[in-house]
């Protein structure tokens, strides 16, 4: 691809990520929501964070992957544990990538 | 006095952001590595984590332009990837009451699934200071662009993550922002559904718009609930 191409393309993407980015918080604050409104945002984050989580440790390679080698999912049950007990983001990932790399190293998945 | 409390302040901004930055990093470095093998110049692998900083529309973008995708097609499948982010600002939207608009203006360009994690948690426990919030912000995506920059530079040489589990980080992370945010049950069965709705939209083929269609129904349905739970208690 030509470079001027290669620019006006990273500059779209860019106006394309910032708009719904942008407006939203833009014309939302400040305004008086209705009730069910405000509900709704406050249940966004749980929403949103498990429907990005829940496929990336379920998906492998574009299938469905259950079995006992999908390390993403397994290494999970620890993580889920340390975020439960602890509260604390930093030890989870720290656990979750241990858990990972060992059985890498030891199981050689 | 003012240099002082400006430093604190960026300082305490780095305890919030580590995490994300120990994930950036090294996806960072696979999308840097990635750029590069896809024919991007290293100016333009970094230019992409200045200007869009967005790593799953990153990714996808190099593939495509890999394989000879047209830029419209690569902005229009961005454009997509990319909606959900509408969910996160509209959810942080009462916090920015009091801000400048040039600090939301700011603050919303470097809006990613990471940092709405983290500042959803914080901004519920009251830690709306914008300046904190920026700091965060700016420490997250310096080190998305360190991270691009590395791998831009390492280029062919190293294809692998794997032998730490840096791919892991941001797994990992997700886990622990949703388990913090995670308090009764209704949002334990918010979680379940978005989970699981997001996951069979995927298998039925739905990729694109899977994350945002299940985050709304899921939202929509703990919304719904705690309604319907208050009108028969009050």
């Amino acid at each position: 691809m030509e470079q001027t191409m290669v620019w006006m393309t990273l500059l779209g993407m860019g106006l394309v990520t910032y708009l719904p980015r942008l407006l939203p918080a833009w014309w939302l604050r400040g305004r008086e929501l209705p009730p069910f409104l405000v509900a709704w945002l406050r249940y966004v984050p749980v929403a949103v964070l498990a429907a990005l989580l829940l496929p990336s440790l379920l998906v492998q390679d574009g299938h469905l992957a259950l079995q006992w080698n999908n390390l993403y999912l397994w290494a999970a049950v620890p993580a889920i544990f340390t975020a439960w007990k602890t509260k604390n983001m930093f030890l989870t990932v720290l656990v979750g990538m241990a858990v990972v790399a060992l059985a890498r190293l030891i199981l050689g998945l | 006095m003012e240099d002082n409390t400006t430093f604190s302040t960026h300082l305490r901004a780095l305890a919030p952001a580590l995490p994300v930055v120990m994930g950036y990093l090294p996806i960072g470095f696979a999308y840097g590595v990635l750029a590069i093998n896809a024919g991007l110049t290293p100016f333009e692998t970094i230019a992409m984590s200045v200007v869009v900083y967005a790593g799953s529309a990153q990714l996808m973008a190099v593939s495509l332009f890999a394989a000879g995708v047209n830029p419209f097609s690569i902005v229009l499948t961005a454009f997509v990837v990319n909606l959900r982010h509408l969910l996160f600002s509209a959810s942080l939207s009462p916090y920015l009451q009091h801000w400048q608009k040039s600090q939301v203006a700011a603050f919303c360009y470097e809006l990613t699934d990471e940092s709405f994690g983290v500042h959803s948690l914080r901004f519920e426990r009251g830690a709306v200071d914008p300046a904190a919030a920026l700091s965060i912000n700016l420490t997250c995506q310096l080190a998305w662009v360190a991270g691009t920059a590395l791998g831009a530079l390492a280029g062919s040489l190293i294809t692998d993550v794997k032998p730490f589990a840096l791919d892991y980080a941001l797994p990992a992370m997700f886990i622990a922002l949703l388990v913090l945010q995670i308090r009764n049950k209704l949002h334990l069965v918010v979680a379940a559904a978005g989970g699981l709705l997001s996951l069979g939209l995927w298998l039925g083929h739905v990729t694109q718009w899977n994350v945002i269609l299940a985050a709304i129904l899921a939202a929509t349905l703990g919304a719904g609930v705690e309604t319907w739970n208050k009108r028969w208690s009050g």
